[in-house]
């Protein structure tokens, strides 16, 4: 890989205290993660509800607290920043959310919600210093420098992202971690708000941990991907890799069951591929090993390690490719 | 099967009604599945909602067109005067199954309770026939399951619950509303997998409505595209994905980003659907139509017959000259 890594989460295991039926559970949403962000790459990750990629993302920003691992950025280190330091770090590592209807204050002015992190930091000396940016901020996510003055519920879906794309970009952080950005949009907007942020990521020269559930989404942004499944990584590549010739079982049921535009391949009945496993009953060995087509008594004993398989740092965490 | 013609569901009094869906015909045969695609507000789920008379009260109501359920007019009954006039086959499935089932009961009563409207039966009958439903929808150890309560199951698993609770009428006619949405891709696709089982082994006639294109070519015989509560193109689902004649639903398959690999920048239908109930001179779509011409601002488009059983509402369509 070229160029500096800006952002470096080794190991990362991040779990919550769980009351079922009277007994309490701890579940493991991240277990052992190791990923790196290269400075100005965006990085996919992709998986099912649950398997924790919204977790890892949440970590970085400590909106969770990790309990176990190193998460790094420039030097910093991100699980034992506090005060100042932490207030520091979430001014460069910003966060856009997957609802722009719940994420955004329904009584404050979308000028307001967007120079927020400014506001609390002390950016702005004089008023007219503050609208200015406010006005620069809005223009760059396509908006019309008025919208300042109106309020969310006046606002389309795909308008309240770009706030919410406004609000990150404002104190001109280093790293955004989209959450799902686009998966509350209709396609056509979806298509838009894509768009927007491929321009931005070029212009402010950003870094993107891009968490997605939709593979087309992802491998339209990502210059590589990482599959989670049940709190780990079980395939991380180059995205043309992992879209050409994914290896992991799991991705590659996970790409099959994309819907295809394309009625030739239409399903004719009955298809039963499994369901994940309980989080509060954690299998031995693969998780992925009762859904899996090449699992072998090995997969039921033994955690298979995320490992190089050929040279183009392709890693994969399967025992039988 | 079921047949609708001419629908018109409006808002407001009769007096100044505002439409919010315009002139909607579509027909579905036995084993068919027609697939009802668009954005939101389009008016996609207000027309499901029409057809199963459970448009909400006071709301949006039917002001014009006939809805026929296997050649019985039932536009103006009433969902429990269809069912005690024998015309009540007709189920619909949700989007999110959480919100459908009654949290605190177990499933097997709540299956049960539709098996009892339906079929008159209870006791130990109507126990059987809902177990006999779960088998129907492929829920392993289905005896075991009945006991269960609805937070014990997974997404997909509530998912053919509702499935099981709509087939206890023994429908002709399934409506689904975005069933798959709220669910992962691979448990979607087994519910599209069950679906067209269920379709070709009961031969029910199937609405299946979404704002996903690619869940529409999986599933769909043909479909029906919404724009602003009118229907704009339908076609079998081979001519419509293979040589789409209207702008807007050419203009959706090339905003996928399953069309576009490694594109670095993603075609997009510029501005956003005009709001429901909008009132709209000339062509609803041509502010954001990029072959729009100056008579599509003015005055509104033609149904065009493209071939077939293929129409789209457009004045120009793509490739019209190709018409025979």
């Amino acid at each position: 890989m070229n160029g500096n890594t800006i952002l470096t989460v080794s190991d990362l295991k991040t779990s919550f205290k769980v009351k079922r039926a009277g007994r309490k559970y701890r579940v493991q949403a991240v277990d052992g993660i190791s990923l790196s962000l290269v400075e100005g790459e965006v990085l996919g990750i992709v998986g099912e509800s649950g398997c924790g990629k919204t977790t890892v993302g949440r970590s970085v920003v400590r909106l969770v607290q990790p309990d176990g691992g190193a998460i790094d950025f420039k030097g910093t280190n991100v699980i034992a920043a506090s005060g100042a330091s932490l207030r520091d770090l979430r001014l460069n590592i910003r966060m856009v959310f997957q609802d722009p209807y719940a994420s955004l204050n329904p009584r404050r002015s979308i000028g307001d919600s967007v120079a927020e992190a400014g506001d609390i930091n002390g950016f702005f000396k004089r008023g007219d210093e503050r609208t200015a940016l406010i006005a620069q901020t809005l223009m760059a996510v396509g908006l019309d420098p008025s919208f300042a003055k109106r309020y969310p519920h006046e606002l389309s879906g795909g308008q309240r992202q770009r706030v919410g794309i406004a609000r990150a970009i404002l104190p001109r952080p280093a790293v955004i971690i989209a959450d799902e950005p686009v998966s509350a949009l209709d396609v056509s907007v979806q298509a838009q708000v894509l768009n927007l942020m491929m321009d931005l990521r070029e212009e402010l020269k950003l870094s993107m941990l891009f968490i997605s559930h939709d593979l087309g989404v992802i491998g339209q942004i990502s210059d590589r991907v990482a599959v989670m499944y049940m709190g780990r990584v079980v395939e991380l590549a180059d995205t043309r890799t992992i879209l050409d010739h994914a290896l992991h079982p799991y991705t590659r049921a996970l790409m099959a069951a994309v819907p295809k535009p394309d009625p030739s391949k239409r399903i004719a009945g009955a298809i039963e591929t499994g369901e994940p496993p309980s989080q509060f009953n954690r299998p031995s060995g693969c998780t992925y090993a009762a859904r899996c087509p090449l699992h072998s008594a090995r997969c039921l004993a033994e955690v298979p390690e995320l490992r190089p398989i050929d040279p183009d740092h392709r890693l994969v965490a399967c025992h039988n490719v | 099967m079921l047949s609708v013609r001419d629908l018109v569901v409006s808002l407001g009094s009769d007096k100044a009604p505002i439409d919010i869906v315009s002139d909607v015909s579509f027909t579905i045969g036995k084993g068919e599945i027609l697939g009802l695609v668009g954005e939101s507000g389009c008016g996609k789920s207000i027309t499901s909602l029409a057809v199963m008379g459970l448009l909400p009260r006071p709301g949006p109501r039917i002001r014009t067109g006939q809805i026929e359920l296997d050649g019985t007019d039932v536009t103006r009954l009433e969902p429990w005067q269809r069912v005690e006039a024998g015309h009540g086959r007709i189920a619909m499935i949700f989007q999110e199954p959480m919100t459908s089932l009654n949290p605190v009961r177990r499933i097997g009563d709540q299956i049960v309770e539709a098996v009892r409207v339906h079929d008159g039966i209870t006791g130990s009958a109507a126990m059987a026939r809902a177990r006999e439903l779960l088998d129907l929808v492929r829920i392993p150890d289905a005896a075991l399951q009945l006991s269960a309560y609805p937070h014990q199951l997974s997404g997909g698993q509530r998912q053919r619950i509702m499935i099981a609770i709509a087939l206890a009428c023994r429908p002709q006619v399934l409506i689904a509303d975005e069933p798959t949405t709220a669910l992962d891709v691979t448990i979607q696709i087994q519910i599209l997998g069950l679906l067209r089982d269920l379709c070709n082994r009961l031969e029910m006639a199937i609405l299946f409505i979404t704002h996903d294109m690619g869940v529409i070519a999986q599933l769909a015989d043909r479909v029906a595209v919404m724009y602003a509560g009118r229907i704009v193109e339908t076609a079998a689902a081979d001519a419509l994905f293979g040589s789409p004649s209207h702008h807007y639903t050419r203009g959706l398959m090339d905003c996928m980003p399953a069309r576009n690999p490694g594109v670095r920048r993603l075609p997009t239908i510029a501005g956003q659907a005009p709001r429901p109930g909008t009132i709209v001179t000339g062509c609803a779509f041509a502010p954001r139509c990029s072959a729009v011409r100056d008579v599509c601002r003015v005055s509104a488009p033609l149904r065009v017959k493209i071939a077939t059983a293929h129409e789209a509402l457009c004045t120009f369509p793509i490739d019209a000259g190709r018409t025979t």
